[in-house]
């Protein structure tokens, strides 16, 4: 090897190996908890991808809701209802065969879609050494209160873009949180213990 | 450090020996405080039901009897009951251990001269560092399911599912709790947070105003829920009585647990200490009197910084301390009690004390110390980087010291 | 192979690994949601796939994978948030349907819901 390793590169090829090793994992396990437990390993790791990419405000999100809450909330599903009967359950084999056959087919189109726009092969070396490390959280929080701080200063080769300033995301913040509330009450309405009439 | 390194070597052997010993540094403070933590609780607990404690390993005061449990529990047979899962039941302690120390990884224990470009001493420098250590202080209670579910024992998955509901139920208190102190120094960089500190003790955010005290308490309080400590350890102690979610485990195994919960007991001390009682700033400036500062020379600037680490880790072992002499005096509550207390008092409470604390900084915005002192100019321009060359076409950068651009998961320089 | 492995760790990668990996997770979620026979390992896959369009989302708004005009910006980290919070709610609430389902049918097996059929 002649060239010096680019350590971001070799950091994504391990974090992308392990969500999709994970990810191929909870297809093809048959055990429902050790489903939960690849499936937490593989969102993990999908957090260590955003905080690559520089997303370190989402990656926490991600950790702390997707793994921390939602996961725990499917584990408590999985011990709820894991008799014995229901805790390996296969699956028909013919089911499996169209099912990677489309999924091949699938795989097969998006894949070399994804490599086929030049401008998504990555940042030459030079450019992407001279990059500055911004912080997220507070543009963020910004953002959902409605002013775009990110757009203040525009990037450089923002002169063909011709749209519009985008406008803030305060009306979602409000209508995810009316949302929440609704969802919130909703699920334990709907999950409530019953009185059985005997 | 590395940067340093790798003028001397090629860079990617000076990035992972940067990288080994910012990881040496961080399992060798666990391991050691663990070990001084039992030994802690045991001669705490032994001095409040009037008697003595370990006495004769190690001397008089019997300080090495954490050593020689641990070389026991080491020889313990190797068992694994008859239905557990194989591999779920090995990976468990390794699960919970290594979330409560990933909770190291963005927690500073000195802090940063930004205008000298000096970094602050975190093994990473996140610029949302508080709401990563909450959110990986969370990922422990999947070590804890994964054993009572493995343990293929139903007193074992009782005991685990009670103690995930109650982690899980006070992580939104403890949040809430930590959203004043956020709020006041106007950023989640826990090494902003310590700065904004600086001076007197009179800085402290805890004595910001009648908020933020009565916030510490809450946290205080959720915190030990948190960790399964003190008059919260149904998972660990009613469990004497029936089964844990630990029964099943012996030896190493089971060490690898308690070294998970010493150390996030120690984790969450740090994270009170930092927040609210004055990281790395004592109660008194010593180091500036001393003349351990910045414009002194890097050596005095890192004697400084070293004072700052010995006073941060002190609170946190007096923080620590403090839930060692609940355990022993409180008497423990049952799960509904549990549940209840974070419901019904500890919620609304944290809600309360958001509230009254955005109202306070609203009204007097730059004072100190429940509004009587004011904030000192140096902590204003603490949200400025260093004077850069600004390039055209940067985006604001709000708080982000320039450091070096390679994304790189290891450390950055010291 | 070898030459794009070392091509790989030499230069930055791009939004193409970052959506290849996305698309590798969303894949992987569509074949659980189709074959699985567990209802809960249906949910398993309704959360690998909107975990492969966050990757999207967040690989096109990245500074450091594509600098120019048409990058998402914040935006991009923006509504991957919202996906978090709304993928949240709705396994909470897909989780009290299958734990009902259980509580009448005693059964979390799939192929078992079928009164409603024919």
């Amino acid at each position: 090897m002649g060239e010096t390793i680019y350590w971001p590169s070799f950091f994504f090829l391990l974090c992308a190996t392990l969500a999709c090793a994970f990810a191929v994992a909870v297809l093809l396990a048959t055990n429902i908890v050790r489903m939960a437990f690849y499936l937490v390993l593989s969102l993990s790791a999908t957090a260590g991808l955003f905080f690559l990419a520089g997303a370190d405000f989402v990656g926490a999100m991600q950790l702390m809701i997707y793994v921390g809450g939602t996961l725990v909330l499917l584990i408590f599903g999985v011990m709820l209802t894991s008799q014995e009967r229901f805790v390996e359950m296969k699956t028909w084999s013919g089911d499996w065969v169209f099912a990677f056959l489309i999924g091949g087919m699938l795989l097969m189109i998006l894949i070399p879609a994804a490599f086929s726009v030049p401008q998504w092969g990555g940042l030459k070396l030079a450019d992407s050494e001279s990059m500055v490390v911004q912080d997220t959280a507070t543009p963020l929080g910004m953002g959902l209160l409605g002013a775009r701080v990110d757009q203040l200063v525009e990037p450089p080769d923002r002169q063909e873009h011709s749209g519009p300033l985008q406008p803030g995301y305060l009306l979602l913040f409000e209508i995810s949180s009316v949302h929440l509330l609704v969802v919130l009450v909703g699920a334990a309405y709907l999950a409530r213990a019953k009185h059985k009439k005997s | 450090m590395a940067i340093f390194l790798s003028n001397y070597m090629w860079s990617w052997l000076a990035y992972t020996i940067a990288a080994l010993v910012h990881v040496v540094l961080i399992l060798n403070l666990v391991a050691i405080s663990a070990l001084v933590f039992i030994w802690l609780e045991r001669k705490i607990s032994g001095r409040i039901q009037d008697r003595l404690g370990p006495t004769r390993v190690g001397g008089k005061f019997g300080w090495l009897q954490t050593l020689a449990d641990g070389l026991k529990l080491l020889t313990k047979e190797d068992l694994r009951p008859e239905g557990a899962d194989g591999m779920l039941f090995r990976l468990a302690p390794y699960v919970s251990f290594a979330a409560s120390m990933a909770s190291y990884i963005a927690i500073p224990f000195a802090g940063g001269a930004y205008l000298l470009g000096a970094a602050p001493w975190a093994a990473q420098h996140i610029n949302v560092g508080v709401f990563f250590v909450l959110a990986v202080l969370g990922l422990e209670v999947f070590g804890t399911i994964l054993a009572g579910y493995s343990s293929a024992s139903k007193w074992s998955l009782f005991g685990a599912m009670r103690e995930a509901a109650q982690v899980v139920s006070y992580e939104v208190p403890l949040g809430m709790c930590v959203i004043p102190a956020v709020l006041i120094a106007g950023s989640m960089d826990l090494s902003l947070l310590g700065d904004r500190q600086a001076g007197l003790f009179t800085n402290w955010l805890i004595f910001h105003d009648p908020f933020t005290f009565i916030a510490f308490w809450v946290y205080f309080t959720c915190a030990t829920a948190s960790v399964n400590r003190a008059p919260f350890d149904l998972a660990e102690a009613e469990s004497e009585l029936v089964a844990g979610f630990h029964t099943e485990y012996s030896g190493l195994r089971w060490s690898f647990f308690f070294m998970a919960e010493y150390g996030s007991m120690l984790s969450v001390s740090l994270l009170a200490s930092i927040l609210f009682l004055g990281a790395w700033h004592g109660p008194l400036p010593i180091a500036d009197w001393l003349g351990l500062t910045a414009e002194h020379g890097r050596i005095a600037m890192n004697a400084g910084k070293l004072l700052g680490l010995v006073n941060l880790l002190l609170k946190a072992v007096v923080g620590v301390s403090v839930m060692i002499w609940v355990r022993w005096t409180l008497p423990r509550l049952r799960i509904d009690q549990v549940i209840t207390t974070c419901l019904k008092y500890c919620t609304p409470l944290a809600a309360v004390m958001l509230l009254g604390a955005t109202v306070w900084q609203y009204q007097f915005p730059g004072r100190n110390f429940f509004g009587l002192t004011n904030v000192p100019q140096a902590v204003f321009s603490l949200s400025e980087g260093p004077p850069q060359a600004a390039k055209s076409g940067n985006p604001v950068t709000k708080g982000a010291p320039v450091a070096k651009v390679e994304k790189s998961k290891m450390g950055e320089g010291a | 192979m070898i030459l794009l492995f070392a091509n790989l760790l030499t230069e930055p990668v791009g939004v193409a690994h970052y959506v290849t990996v996305g698309a590798i997770l969303f894949t992987c979620g569509l074949l659980c949601m189709a074959t699985k026979r567990n209802a809960l390992g249906v949910l398993m896959g309704i959360e690998l796939v909107l975990n492969g369009a966050n990757l999207n989302l967040i690989a096109f708004g990245s500074p450091y994978l594509r600098n120019d005009a048409y990058s998402l910006g914040l935006d991009g980290q923006l509504m991957a948030l919202f996906v978090i919070v709304l993928a949240a709610a709705e396994a909470a609430v897909a989780l009290a349907i299958v734990l009902n389902f259980y509580n009448n049918h005693d059964s979390i097996d799939v192929d078992r819901a079928d009164q409603l059929q024919g």
